[in-house]
């Protein structure tokens, strides 16, 4: 099956049998191993990626629905070799330890700061619910989003 | 080190408060450019998938490969007739094979590898292999074990033991004699897993010139080093082992696997690289999780809260092989004489062989367990003798520098701060027993290693060590065996050479987990890198320093103390405008004294208690924990909803803070979900529940309580820079604090872990239940 994609903001084109899972596409064929397999049955979270803006486990998508979407990978996160505030207060207070977990937690923030410009803590612990962290005990990732959310606030207002 | 940093400088040249991350490995890990065992992809690479055994004790019959051998795409299989050397990460212990050779011992255990030219092919080519099997009588349950020795899971076949420990201190008999009241109970604790998010992956090569390199997630590079060599017959001069970053570990990575002996014997089989990835399934087979333990506790104190005795005895549930298990079994009881101990102690410990995965060790090794049961005793007392549990402890605490019953060294011992820090904060004096049936508060404390005295196999080379490549160009390089599995260590190895020679963090760079570039660290276990590799990198870094510190004295014509060392620039202790940049100090260096490079290693002084086993839990130095946990108990539920946990840790000195917050938050809150949420079990018929993320309760980002870190520094005499261990001390004290907040709460004791709104209701029913009968008899 052929399949249409823009990933990243790049237009993709792949031959795949449609139901290869996404992450082996994402991994293999387009060379993008920020998403990493840590079940593949959709219980940690470390493969989550953008579909149309919405957080999802890659592991569980099928390349065959994915003609004509957009998806955004960890990659697609950093404008060059500049990190996004959210990386920035991941790095400065802890929020990633192993960082296996960060790529997936990464997307799944980036989704919920996409809608709320002002998340409270219970909503940045829900939104990250599907993502498992083994090493932190979330407190630094609540308080990495809530900062990122103050710098992206800041950045949109401007300098006062 | 310098207090006059650049402005700009986010460290602001204090070793005590560099701000960690903001330079080096860690930017690489929030931008998803780290590269995992997994993410290695070699032109060739074939997929190798383990078979393994569905049956918890049996004979392999036949193994026929045939069919998937015929499989377009199929390149190899090995079985254990092909790898017929036993391992063990004990050197006095090895019990396992790569794959099972003539018996497979728990549902899970490997049997036959395949390797194909993906994953689906390797799969399915498992699948077709006949495997014949007659079922041997077993044993899943420890107390069974003991009774039935003819299933003979022990070394001579004849029973299941798999160690025993009986040591005693003083006189115990007589000392409870003189005991006004006695503590005496069962205590349980159920097995737990590491279940770390990347699971075990190996890369095995065998090139064209016959050297075997293995790319693996592993703590401990040289250990599988050392086995590879030995299982494979070939020299260890022949192979490399690379420890790509780790995806976390807790424990659970720290011995040889069968995968790793599998993908370099499938790659030399096939000639072509093979990778094996563990399913989440296999990750719980491979397991090496908290040994499950039956621990029967007395603990005698007199009414004015001397302690007295304590009397254990332990039976260890080991699985199926012995892993760490003959150090194990001494830890769950060596580890307990700290930090508040009576001077009278015996203690009996059995582990036993099952027909169920293999326990090993998690973080906290063996004491977790005999710390919760011994911690609940203690609260048991306070309240018996009607004293606050922390004036208790306080009461009973070792003191800096001295000697514990069994043997062991203390030099730095910031334990009363540690209490003093959890009591201020979770404010303990005005709040304990006076909050809301419902709600309470309880206090634990521990102790733990920085790093065991004694390498696992006997030796006098140096535990660990560092070399330094210093360039002209003003970069300096680490090479270091240590192995990064997420806790920092070489963010730690960054700070101490940034900021003993003033350079910017960004201008030092870590090499690690490679014996080939690498010089041998035994690896990430036991809390001992802080302590050890920190230490060698410190003098590798002071040699440098003390050439710096030579030619800029020559330059700047003055003596050499008067010379210091601050960011960016040597200079004149009196007149800071005298000065030399580092880069000019390091090439006014070669120009003198030629290439520049540095060793520095670290080996332990003689320490431990002189009988049998002494030396099991010496250590350079120890940790110091205090936590205060409150919980919420649901009384119509019985859900036990942790509210927070302040959580108070010596650790000699924080290098990098926010890493040892980091470490401290991330034990206290896995030993919280030890408390409520996790159990590794496995049925009567050696099935396991669930080895799934859905079926293992880990807990996610709602279910953890709020964490306080409160570092305390003590500042040890022989850590570097004072420093010692933070990443597993500190998970210690959740778990009996959190049971001693649930009898401040509701006024039950909950022995058994963990404590599900079953186990709670049930105990709540019991004690309305005894009220009620109390009521009816008067």
């Amino acid at each position: 099956m052929r399949v249409e994609l823009l990933v990243n903001g790049q237009e993709r084109v792949v031959e795949m049998p449609p139901m290869v899972r996404l992450l082996d596409v994402l991994r293999g064929q387009l060379g993008l191993i920020g998403a990493k397999e840590g079940c593949g049955e959709g219980e940690c979270g470390t493969c989550t990626v953008m579909l149309d803006g919405e957080p999802v486990n890659a592991c569980l998508v099928a390349i065959g629905q994915c003609n004509g979407r957009e998806i955004i990978t960890v990659e697609g996160l950093a404008e060059g070799e500049h990190l996004t505030p959210l990386q920035q207060c991941m790095a400065d207070h802890g929020g990633a330890q192993c960082g296996i977990c960060t790529p997936g937690m990464l997307i799944a923030a980036e989704a919920l700061l996409r809608r709320e410009r002002s998340p409270s803590d219970e909503q940045i612990r829900a939104a990250v619910a599907g993502n498992i962290c083994r090493c932190t005990g979330y407190q630094r990732i609540v308080i990495s989003i809530q900062e990122a959310a103050a710098a992206r606030r800041e950045q949109s207002e401007g300098p006062r | 080190m310098s207090e006059t940093a650049a402005p700009n400088d986010p460290g602001g040249g204090r070793a005590s408060a560099p701000a960690v991350g903001r330079h080096g490995d860690m930017l690489r890990r929030v931008g998803g450019g780290v590269r995992y065992t997994d993410d290695i992809h070699l032109p060739g690479m074939l997929h190798a998938k383990i078979v393994r055994c569905p049956h918890p004790h049996a004979r392999i019959v036949s193994i026929d490969a045939s069919e998937a051998l015929a499989m377009e795409g199929v390149h190899g299989v090995v079985t254990g007739k092909d790898m017929p050397i036993k391992f063990g990460i004990i050197p006095w212990t090895p019990d396992e094979y790569p794959l099972a050779l003539e018996i497979a011992r728990f549902v899970g255990d490997g049997v036959a590898a395949v390797a194909a030219t993906d994953e689906r092919t390797a799969l399915d080519a498992s699948r077709k292999i006949k495997i014949e099997y007659e079922i041997l009588p077993y044993v899943t349950d420890p107390h069974e074990a003991l009774a039935r020795p003819e299933i003979g899971l022990g070394k001579r076949g004849d029973s299941n033991l798999s160690k025993h420990v009986a040591l005693e201190f003083g006189d115990v008999d007589r000392a409870f004699q003189e005991s006004d009241v006695i503590s005496e109970a069962d205590y349980f604790f159920e097995g737990s897993a590491h279940a770390p998010i990347e699971t075990h992956c190996a890369i095995g090569h065998y090139d064209n010139e016959g050297l075997v390199t293995l790319w693996s997630a592993t703590q401990v590079p040289h250990y599988v080093h050392r086995e590879l060599s030995r299982v494979l017959q070939l020299s260890p001069a022949r192979i490399r082992v690379i420890q790509p970053p780790v995806g976390a570990g807790f424990g659970g990575k720290s011995e040889p696997f069968d995968l790793e002996f599998c993908v370099v014997k499938l790659s030399m089989i096939t000639g072509r690289p093979v990778k094996i990835l563990y399913s989440r399934e296999e990750e719980f087979y491979a397991h090496r999780g908290r040994h499950p333990m039956h621990m029967h506790f007395k603990v005698g104190a007199k009414r004015d809260g001397t302690l007295m005795a304590v009397d254990a005895k332990t039976l260890i549930d080991g699985g199926a092989y012995s892993s760490f298990g003959l150090v194990t079994t001494y830890y769950s009881g060596q580890l307990l004489t700290l930090p508040a101990f009576p001077s009278n102690y015996r203690f009996d410990s059995t582990r036993v062989f099952t027909n169920k995965p293999p326990c090993g060790p998690k973080r906290g090794h063996g004491s977790v367990q005999p710390r919760f049961a011994y911690e609940v005793a203690l609260d048991k007392i306070a309240v018996e003798i009607d004293m606050d549990p922390v004036l208790l402890r306080r009461k009973n605490a070792v003191e800096p520098n001295s000697t514990t019953l069994n043997g062991m060294r203390v030099t730095s011992n910031g334990f009363a701060e540690c209490l003093d820090a959890v009591v201020e904060a979770s404010e303990w004096d005005d709040r304990r027993g006076k909050l809301p049936y419902g709600r309470g508060l309880g206090v634990a404390a521990s102790s733990y290693i920085s790093g065991t005295n004694y390498p696992i196999y006997p030796n006098e080379m140096p535990q660990s060590a560092v070399q330094l490549k210093v360039d002209r160009s003003g970069r300096v390089t680490i090479f270091s065996g240590q192995s990064e599995i997420g806790q920092g260590c070489d963010q730690l190895l960054r700070v101490i050479v940034a900021d003993e020679l003033g350079l910017d963090y960004s201008s030092v760079r870590v090499v690690s987990g490679d014996t080939d570039l690498t010089p041998v660290d035994l690896g990430a276990y036991s809390s001992r890198g802080t302590f050890m590799n920190g230490n060698a990198a410190l003098m590798a870094a002071r040699e440098v320093k003390a050439k710096l510190r030579e030619v800029v004295a020559e330059k700047l014509s003055c003596p050499i103390k008067k010379i210091t060392v601050s960011r960016g620039a040597l200079c004149h202790i009196d007149d800071p405008s005298r000065s030399v940049d580092v880069t000019s100090a390091i090439q006014l260096a070669e120009a003198k004294f030629g290439t520049l490079g540095s060793v520095g290693y670290y080996k332990t002084p003689t320490l431990g208690g002189d009988y049998r086993g002494g030396t099991i839990g010496a250590s350079p130095a120890y940790s110091f924990t205090a936590h205060v946990a409150e919980v919420d108990v649901d009384t119509e539920t019985g859900e036990v909803r942790i509210v927070k946990i302040w959580i108070a840790h010596d650790c000699g000195k924080a290098i990098c803070p926010v890493i040892v917050e980091g470490q401290m938050e991330g034990s206290a809150y896995m030993g919280a979900a030890e408390a409520v949420l996790e159990e590794h079990v496995c049925r009567a018929d050696g099935m396991h529940v669930g080895p799934s993320l859905l079926d293992y309760r880990i807990p996610t980002s709602l279910d953890v309580p709020d964490l306080e870190a409160l570092i305390i520094e003590s500042n040890d005499p022989e850590g570097p820079l004072g420093a010692k261990e933070a990443g597993e001390g500190p998970l210690h004290p959740s778990i009996p604090a959190i049971a001693n907040a649930i009898y401040d709460a509701v006024g039950v004791r909950m022995d058994h872990l963990p404590f599900t709104p079953a186990k709670v209701l049930r105990a709540l029913r019991a004690k309305a239940a005894a009220a009620g009968s109390e009521d009816a008899a008067e």
